[in-house]
């Protein structure tokens, strides 16, 4: 009888129930990567909605209580400004969380394409494409971006720009350094024999077995793509008050409180913290998920 | 006699060394220097020779998987080393190879069914996923593998298994020729068997014809219709596998047979032990390439090139000594 009335429970989810038990087992299989991927898509959820989420106006400051620490009103107390914190947090996740993941995607995939393309043909186009990267590698990174900030001038689209010229030439070492190494390997002959083209040889040999590494700078430049849009905010090439970003957060008058009034700081880097955990927590599992000898281990 | 599927004529790579950017002509390995044979349909024609003589890169040569600095390779009409890419990737069809490291030569990110069935997609001899599928699981099943196997990645295989999913990728195209570079080399002794009976029994059902690059003169003795032995990018002897065996002539045959070892203690034997090493191809000796270690040189030898001349029926040599003008 039990059996009889639970079978009809299950058979009209269908294919909806298996895609649901296999990203159950898959949660199971890297508990690690799951817990990242829900921190992200908190962020993301929160961010989206930050008008219904944020308690005040991220704008407008009350006089009334200036650099007050949290309390039951203003949870993550106020800034220099006295603006509610936790708006500020919620609304400058739009913006940090789209400068990281824009310039860091942004910068890798363009870096890699590049890496991969100039290293699989070889001869005069890799020589000039690797000389470029040298000239690019030359500049520390954030004087790469501050001086693309200055000359594209301050804007999101801007700023995404700015963040992602100085990470695609690390990209597209690390995808040159994989790339030579595959091109020597008997399988990317035998591609070759097989009658491939130099397209689908990229698409379908060299890229899945270039992903791992390219996955691991791309979420490690998330953060450091979050962090540095906080010094462009700080310079004057970024973000402009009063919009907010926790870069911004981070910067200007509230360096000078940190010790006075540290919640102002705090905050914000811990939210950093978090979202550089939680991507490489799930850049780790998507890398051991795509590897065949690492699956279902 | 029907004509030659396979022709070689004077085939050479030579590949450039690094450096000397300013004047000066730039030194380079000669790895292949002059090669030339012909390549019955249905036979097999044994390719030996120690290490670095040029006889994996001759395989490689005639698929063009590297480019010759001179010389045609003839498929029958089509003259491999003139055609553009597109009628390159149409040769693929009936022009195949098998790896000799079955570790390295299999796609670790795909699966079976992808590997042997990337030759299908790319030349459209199927249509979707399934018939894809289907025809992947016929080619296992020749092999001597299975339908089960169809999911699985290169990893989860043995040594022998994997040189099995090789072989079942170069016969998914119907090839006519297949070049097998060392394909046992890399095997057990016990798996080696099983692969060169596989390899027998696919030339007997499809009619293949096969250029077996080996080092294992054994294994080459058992398969081969007709041997030919490099020696320093050059071919010094070419002849039908048991006039070769039997009546070596070319001293270089001589040696390289009489160091195969014989299974059994009691027998003793002569054997011609060759004294130094294999001259650097960079420099490779002026005249006949072997004077420098040869036991029955002559003066002359230093200087004399010595082209192939044929001795017997199909029994080529190229030796001033043993097979004089």
């Amino acid at each position: 009888m039990s059996d009889a009335g639970a079978a009809p429970a299950v058979v009209p989810a269908g294919a909806r129930g298996a895609r649901w038990r296999t990203l159950a087992r898959i949660a199971r299989e890297q508990p690690l990567g799951a817990f990242g991927a829900l921190v992200l898509l908190v962020m993301v959820v929160v961010a989206i909605g930050a008008p219904v989420f944020a308690p005040f106006d991220p704008t407008q400051g009350d006089a009334a209580s200036l650099n007050s620490a949290p309390n039951a009103r203003n949870w993550l107390g106020t800034d220099a400004f006295g603006r509610d914190n936790l708006s500020r947090l919620i609304y400058g996740a739009r913006i940090s969380l789209m400068v990281g993941l824009g310039a860091s995607l942004l910068g890798v995939v363009v870096g890699a394409a590049l890496g991969i393309v100039s290293t699989y043909r070889g001869g005069w186009v890799d020589t000039i494409t690797q000389r470029v990267m040298d000239a690019l590698l030359a500049f520390p990174m954030l004087l790469l971006a501050l001086a693309m900030a200055a000359v594209l001038g301050p804007s999101l689209p801007n700023v995404i720009v700015a963040l992602a010229v100085p990470i695609a030439p690390r990209a597209a070492r690390i995808a040159r350094s994989s790339v030579l190494v595959l091109k020597a390997t008997t399988f990317i002959e035998a591609a070759r024999a097989t009658g491939c083209s130099d397209l689908r040889i990229i698409v379908r040999h060299i890229l899945p077995n270039t992903f791992a590494p390219l996955l691991v700078i791309a979420t490690a430049y998330l953060g450091l793509a979050i962090v540095q849009e906080a010094a462009l905010d700080y310079l004057g090439a970024g973000i402009q008050e009063p919009d907010s970003s926790w870069g911004l957060m981070m910067s200007g008058s509230a360096t000078a409180l940190a010790l006075t009034a540290p919640w102002i700081v705090i905050f914000p880097g811990l939210a950093i913290c978090l979202t550089v955990l939680a991507s490489n927590l799930l850049g780790d599992a998507i890398r051991d998920l795509l590897d065949p000898k690492l699956r279902g281990k | 006699m029907t004509s030659p599927l396979l022709r070689v004529r004077d085939l050479k790579k030579h590949f450039p060394l690094p450096g000397r950017l300013l004047g000066g002509e730039r030194a380079a390995v000669r790895a292949v220097d002059g090669v030339s044979f012909d390549i019955e349909p249905g036979e097999t024609l044994g390719l030996v020779g120690e290490s670095g003589c040029g006889k994996s890169t001759t395989g490689r040569l005639i698929l063009r998987l590297i480019e010759p600095t001179a010389g045609e390779v003839w498929f029958g009409e089509r003259n491999v080393t003139a055609l553009d890419k597109t009628a390159l990737t149409a040769l693929r069809k009936d022009l195949q190879i098998i790896f000799q490291d079955p570790y390295a030569s299999l796609d670790p990110r795909m699966t079976v069914a992808s590997i042997i069935g990337e030759a299908l997609t790319v030349h459209r001899l199927v249509r979707g996923r399934r018939d894809r599928d289907a025809r992947v699981v016929e080619l296992l099943e020749t092999v001597g593998l299975s339908a089960e196997h169809l999911r699985r990645y290169p990893h989860e295989f043995s040594g022998g298994q994997r040189q099995r999913i090789g072989i079942a990728r170069a016969l998914a195209v119907n090839p006519k020729l297949v070049v097998c570079d060392e394909p046992v080399s890399a095997l057990d002794v016990s798996v080696q068997a099983q692969v060169v009976n596989l390899l027998e029994d696919l030339q007997s059902r499809f009619g293949l014809t096969y250029l077996f690059v080996a080092h294992d003169l054994s294994v080459v003795e058992h398969i081969s219709t007709r041997v030919a032995v490099m020696y320093l990018g050059r071919i010094v002897e070419i002849a039908p596998t048991r006039a070769l065996y039997t009546n070596p002539v070319h001293p270089y045959t001589e040696a390289l047979l009489s160091a195969v070892p014989v299974p059994d203690p009691t027998q003793r034997r002569e054997r011609t032990v060759l004294e130094g090493d294999v001259p650097s191809p960079v420099h490779p000796p002026s005249g006949c390439r072997f004077h420098t270690r040869c036991p029955v040189r002559l003066p002359a030898c230093a200087h004399d090139e010595q082209a192939l001349r044929e001795i017997a029926p199909g029994h080529w040599v190229a030796c001033a000594v043993r097979a004089g003008a």
